[in-house]
């Protein structure tokens, strides 16, 4: 596993205490997880992930990423319907490993409530949380 | 510093039987045929199965080379946490193979297998005696299936009292297979968190016990290899709710003959024949999970049931809130045979057996907690559960740990698990090993932890000294070839 300096924490993304990130598109959140969690995990074998149409409240587990050493739950950061779900991590999961901000994201959603963006932290706030 | 077990000698490589065969060989010689030929039904004629034509000698040679591939508890330390690899006394095999018992034929009328039924009985008698739970069934195939036994009786008693819970406790630090169990009898499993001293608090089971949950599945020790010291008081809250405790008995083999499962409120436990009484695991043969329960469960169990009656040993259906049968004629038949032989062995040493088992543990946790963090620092049971904390630094983790113990001649400890420890290296030495083998498995594990410090890239090739070296298993997960 890296150090944290050696991690990628992009400036343009939102951070939640799950390790999930969240960036805005326009009115769409796209969702997937931190280079810190990637790299917890290690090599990623499977994603699972909910379908299209399908509403969850924030929180809510949407699916699960399983690596060589475990299964790990997947939790939202923000509520929202899921418009869009990344069909490439079905026979290319190692794209969460080495693109974990652009070609291993993961959903597309439209919020249910935009103020839930608030409660996610930026880069400062979830580096600090990480340093524990 | 003396020669460790761990070398490299000359090692066979070995084609598959399809590729060894050559047309015309064979191991065995038909009679000359002695009666008129006669034409086949048409029906049942077709292209026969492709079976490569084999000599005994290419057959036996063949088998030879591969268990010399293999690492089993005859061959060194296998400290498997939450697995117990404990030596199978060859006693076992010897009494499991006498004619009488292996020849036996399931369908036998019950007054010509009274000698087998018999040991079916007296098993139950003494897991009841062991466990203080007095009823018993022998048919579960292995753990999961005796989970998943426990699940439908707890099911079949709710459904009795006209109730129909769906949701099951099940702590963070269960085996996988309890929360899988529980979902294939239909509960919703709730997960209820270990506190910081590794156990559950009665308070956290209390917020979450309610009359819509069957009950929790405890497995005591837990997978941190500490005892469920409130287990008595979770009893007493899950029951006040009319949910019922299951126990999942896998670590049983740190306290058998010490603790009266009934006493701790357990109303199902399974056993693992295949881990606490040294039947073959792990590859080496079908395994046997057998349940206990108590009075008020008794009807519920799967039938048939080995009953005595009048001096006479008979196998009954009467029984009519049974759940019915969860496996083929009695279980796996020849495994009891395995265990049985072990209990008689023992006796009350298997008291003792516990006790070493226990002590041998906190032997390697005392003994090793100078070079490994130590996420709960007790007293432990039969196993002691370490991280890769201290070794991070040096780049290399668990997995590079595991892989160079191999090196070294012991099997891996189990890895990354328990879940609730990041990194976790689970140990099990077992009652097997004396303290010669426990020394040399530290001794062990201290070079590998220099090694990490002066040369990491030892561990990160390892294993060096197998014939097949680290295995990519993101590819094998990733992009399984399955072809044999």
């Amino acid at each position: 596993m890296k150090e944290l300096s050696e991690l990628n924490f992009p400036d343009d993304v939102m951070y939640s205490d799950d390790h999930e990130w969240t960036k805005m598109e326009n009115d769409e959140a796209v969702i997937g997880i931190s280079d810190y969690a990637q790299d917890q995990l290690g090599d990623i074998v499977f994603v699972e992930l909910p379908q299209v149409g399908e509403t969850f409240e924030k929180g809510a587990e949407f699916g699960t990423v399983e690596s060589v050493k475990a299964v790990s739950e997947l939790f939202l950061p923000v509520g929202g319907e899921i418009i869009a779900v990344n069909d490439a991590l079905e026979d290319t999961p190692e794209l969460v490993n080495n693109e974990p901000y652009t070609g291993g994201w993961m959903l597309r959603i439209k919020l249910s409530d935009k103020s839930e963006l608030d409660q996610l932290m930026n880069k400062s706030a979830y580096l600090e949380s990480l340093k524990g | 510093m003396k020669e460790g077990v761990g070398t490299t000698g000359l090692i066979l490589n070995e084609p598959f039987l399809w590729e060894k065969g050559k047309k015309g060989r064979m191991g065995f010689s038909l009679p000359n045929n002695d009666v008129p030929s006669s034409p086949l039904v048409a029906e049942l004629l077709g292209e026969g199965p492709d079976f490569p034509d084999l000599s005994e000698v290419d057959v036996v040679r063949h088998y030879t080379r591969l268990s010399t591939w293999n690492f089993g508890v005859d061959s060194g330390m296998y400290p498997l946490g939450s697995c117990t690899m404990k030596y199978n006394p060859k006693t076992n095999e010897r009494q499991a193979s006498l004619p009488g018992l292996a020849q036996a034929h399931p369908l036998l009328p019950t007054e010509l297998a009274q000698g087998a039924l018999k040991i079916m009985f007296d098993l139950q008698e003494h897991l009841a005696e062991i466990t203080g739970l007095p009823a018993v069934s022998l048919q579960p195939a292995a753990g999961a299936q005796g989970e998943l036994t426990g699940m439908l009786l707890f099911y079949a008693f709710h459904m009795m009292n006209k109730e129909r819970r769906t949701k099951i406790l099940i702590p963070d630090t269960a085996h996988g297979t309890n929360p899988a169990s529980a979902a294939l009898c239909g509960f919703r499993s709730v997960p209820v968190a270990s506190n910081a001293q590794g156990v559950l608090a009665p308070d956290d089971v209390e917020a979450l016990m309610d009359e819509d949950t069957a009950g929790i599945m405890v497995t005591n020790p837990n997978t941190l290899g500490l005892f469920e010291e409130h287990i008595k008081q979770i009893s007493e809250i899950v029951h006040t709710k009319g949910g019922l405790v299951y126990a999942d008995g896998a670590n049983m083999n740190a306290v058998m003959g010490m603790v009266n499962m009934a006493d701790l409120g357990v109303d199902v436990l399974h056993l693992n024949l295949h881990k606490t009484f040294s039947t073959p695991h792990g590859g080496g043969g079908p395994g046997s999970g057998p349940v206990c329960v108590t009075k008020k469960l008794e009807p519920f169990l799967p039938v048939p049931r080995v009953m005595h009656v009048k001096n006479r040993y008979e196998l009954s259906y009467d029984f009519p809130e049974s759940i019915g049968k969860v496996h083929a004629f009695y279980g796996n038949f020849g495994i009891q045979i395995r265990a049985y032989s072990y209990i008689l062995s023992m006796g009350d040493q298997l008291k003792t057996a516990s006790q070493l088992a226990v002590l041998n543990a906190n032997y390697l946790k005392e003994s090793l907690r100078d070079i490994f963090h130590l996420p709960y620092d007790k007293p432990c049971m039969h196993e002691c559960v370490f991280t890769d904390k201290h070794q991070q630094a040096f780049k290399v983790s668990t997995l590079d740990i595991a892989k160079r113990l191999i090196d070294y001649g012991f099997h891996p400890p189990t890895i990354y698990f328990p879940l609730v420890v990041q990194g976790a290296l689970m140990m099990e030495p077992t009652e097997t090993e004396s303290k010669e083998n426990l020394d040399d498995f530290i001794e062990a594990l201290r070079q590998i932890v220099q090694e990490a410090k002066d040369n990491p890239e030892l561990l990160l090739q390892a294993p060096i000294k197998t014939k097949v070296r680290r295995l990519d298993e993101t590819m094998a997960a990733r992009k399984p070839c399955l072809a044999g």
